[in-house]
């Protein structure tokens, strides 16, 4: 007896969606092994990665604060990864807008003024806008590998950031360490749940999420965007424009990173910092995909991704787990996810 | 659930401490034991930074046994999650939390509103409250016997520094090593590299590199990996080990390390925890205080260098000698220290100039 993989017609909807849910039960499998490999008790080591940080409100807060800029960010990255326009330079884009959000708040410092926040988000989303601009221009002017070119402005983004923050940005009152001035009060962001910093960005992903949803399955744009995809030939047979979907989808996944960084800033940082994101632009890049590039799969995706970063600290605090273990999980994750997509156009067939 | 829990077992405690004081209670056995929280910015195996704060938890574990019970979290990025780490420990019932980098420095104020009853330690930091005191070490003591050692060996006269992130930390190292080498050697100078890391060994080890090309034979560092070490061993040059004992990384290149050590400082605090008269503070030790130490010299540096390194480190720990003692001056000439005085420790945290005599210019 013997297994063979034979091709489907067509690609199967029902694997679409349960690839992802096979990996999840492959990793939590392949998990239970580590654990138990590793000397502890497999069952009180899952309990301590997926219930314990749940098991209180100040934790589930915690779980939407760190998920709101992988799912704000996934967003708009799958909207370009649908079009074929691969943007991998979302970590500039969220610096960036970091930068210019956060760069206001402190040009304004003092100014008390419920004006102040929407300004800053403004400026952003222009940020993360701006920096994805360039790609976008290489890409339609010269034909230049947009993965290059974003993937390269992250460096240039970080070392900006650590030029203004090492120098005029610097905490005057702050003995020559590189970080700004905490922001005052109004260039915040509010907290909904006392006792937690669970923060508007969260609701603002949700909205954004839905929005990403209508226009991708209901306006004429998302139908472009998933065309140029899948079928450029026809696309261009279309009259759609390549050039234009390029640029519309970079500027929504440099905005959205954007948006992400000043957030971010503004949120449970409260200045500038030399280390704004611990990588949210690439992770969100496995968030996109583990999400199917949907933007309901992305938000789902975007919480399970925060609990593997939450549990891990849970296993390291209360089961003496190495910090390893967490990038063990998002390793298999990842691992399980690609070897399941096979089933979406292969059916598994045994072989007497 | 866990917040009343957390809250029981600090009433506990607070019941605990005042039988305590009252005579009543006679063992420390019949309390819950005390749980101290760690959270570091780098892996436990660093061999550097990390690396020594993880001894000193180790050394709680081994002077308390079953009074204390030790957590740690490690690699936690400076920024959004260091609150949420921070906060996690004391949701579970941590009663001593030490943070051990820069960088966690609003956070740990932050969560030590949110949690007042219980005990923060902010290490390198300058914001203390109620519930959160500072520590840190004087690594320019250590720096000073650097600069005497390399100064003393050197044969081309040019020094290689690796240095991280120009904060002030690392400016007075660099200041404290040159000024240092310049009393035992009047023709040194410095040769400076900027790695914007605090840990990558190959970053490191190519700033080694370039240094030694460019004429250096002793190699200095403010980073944290032994790679400096090992590519001085490799081309033949000297190297001085920072943060923990880098012998074994190239016994031969190795001057001397000067050990970070944390130990006696956590031991002191955790016992203070225990017994209830822990209370807000703000340490800055060196030699003295027991919390630099130099690991052994190299045998073949000369004996009367040696002699001339421990005397120094002798009169540092009693306080005979200041590394910052005038006339200090900076590259425009402007007075620092007075002839006959000494730094004070803020002019010492905030300092941001580069001394007469260094030529190279500070990043900005």
């Amino acid at each position: 007896m013997a297994l063979r993989f034979e091709a489907r017609g067509a690609a199967s909807r029902a694997m679409v969606l349960g690839s992802p849910a096979i990996a999840v039960v492959l990793t939590l499998a392949a998990s239970l092994v580590m654990f138990a490999s590793l000397g502890t008790d497999p069952v009180r080591a899952l309990q301590a990665f997926f219930i314990q940080p749940l098991s209180s409100e100040r934790g589930v807060a915690e779980l939407m604060v760190k998920a709101t800029p992988l799912v704000l960010i996934a967003l708009g990255l799958s909207m370009g990864f649908r079009a074929n326009v691969w943007n991998i330079g979302a970590e500039g884009q969220l610096t960036l807008g970091a930068l210019a959000g956060g760069g206001l708040a402190l040009a304004l410092y003092g100014h008390e003024s419920p004006l102040l926040l929407p300004l800053m988000f403004a400026a952003g989303i222009a940020g993360g806008m701006a920096w994805a601009a360039i790609p976008a221009f290489l890409k339609t002017r010269f034909n230049t590998n947009e993965i290059l070119t974003s993937l390269m402005l992250v460096y240039v983004a970080i070392l900006l950031l650590s030029y203004l923050i090492h120098g005029p940005w610097r905490d005057p009152d702050g003995f020559n360490f590189p970080e700004s001035r905490l922001f005052h009060d109004s260039a915040r962001l509010p907290v909904l749940l006392q006792g937690t910093r669970l923060h508007i960005g969260w609701p603002i992903a949700l909205a954004l999420a839905a929005t990403t949803w209508i226009l991708l399955a209901r306006h004429i744009i998302g139908f472009q965007v998933r065309v140029v995809g899948l079928a450029p030939a026809a696309a261009s047979f279309a009259g759609f424009s390549r050039t234009r979907i390029t640029w519309i989808t970079l500027l929504a996944g440099g905005g959205a990173a954007g948006l992400a960084g000043v957030m971010e800033v503004a949120g449970p940082i409260g200045q500038i910092v030399p280390v704004i994101s611990p990588g949210y632009g690439f992770t969100a890049i496995i968030v996109a995909f583990l999400g199917r590039l949907h933007p309901v799969g992305v938000v789902f995706a975007g919480l399970l991704m925060a609990l593997t970063y939450l549990g891990g600290e849970y296993a390291q605090i209360t089961m003496n787990l190495p910090n390893a273990v967490t990038g063990v999980f998002q390793g298999m994750l990842l691992f399980f996810l690609l070897a399941s997509d096979i089933l979406i156009r292969y059916r598994i067939r045994f072989v007497p | 659930m866990k917040g009343n829990k957390g809250m029981m077992n600090t009433m506990n405690r607070a019941i605990a401490a005042c039988l305590l004081a009252a005579g009543l209670l006679a063992g420390p056995a019949s309390a819950e034991p005390l749980k101290v929280g760690f959270v570091y910015v780098g892996p436990i195996g660093d061999h550097g930074w990390t690396y020594q704060h993880d001894q000193g938890r180790l050394a709680v574990e081994e002077a308390f046994g079953d009074q204390v019970e030790t957590s740690y979290v490690e690699s936690v990025p400076e920024g959004a999650d260091a609150d949420r780490v921070i906060a996690q420990l004391a949701e579970t019932g941590h009663g001593l939390i030490f943070t051990t980098s820069f960088g966690y420095m609003n956070p740990t104020i932050r969560v030590a509103e949110m949690y007042p009853d219980v005990h923060f330690e902010h290490a390198t930091g300058y914001k203390q409250a109620d519930n959160v005191a500072t520590y840190s070490a004087r690594f320019y003591e250590g720096r000073h016997v650097a600069g005497l050692l390399a100064g003393s060996v050197t044969e081309s006269n040019v020094i290689g520094y690796i240095a991280s992130f120009p904060i002030p930390e690392v400016v007075r190292g660099i200041n404290a090593a040159f000024l240092a080498a310049r009393s035992v050697n009047p023709d040194v100078s410095f040769k400076i590299v900027w790695v914007s890391t605090w840990f990558d060994p190959g970053k490191e080890g190519d700033a080694a590199k370039a240094l030694i090309d460019q004429g250096a034979d002793v190699i200095l560092q403010h980073t944290d990996s032994p790679a400096a070490l090992q590519v001085a061993q490799d081309r033949g040059v000297w190297a001085v080990g920072q943060a923990s004992d880098m012998t074994a990384f190239g016994a031969d290149a190795h001057l001397v390390s000067v050990v970070n050590n944390w130990a006696a400082y956590y031991v002191r605090r955790v016992q203070a925890a225990l017994d209830g008269s822990w209370g807000t503070s703000d340490t800055w030790g060196g030699f003295g205080a027991n919390m630099l130490l130099l690991s052994a010299y190299n045998e073949a540096i000369p004996a009367d260098v040696v002699e001339m390194a421990e005397a120094a480190r002798a009169a540092i720990a009693e306080g005979s000698l200041h590394p910052f003692a005038g006339p200090i001056h900076d590259q425009e000439g402007n007075l620092l220290v007075a002839e006959g005085e000494v730094a004070d420790d803020g002019m010492l945290l905030g300092m941001s100039v580069y001394v007469e005599g260094i030529d190279a210019t500070l990043p900005q």
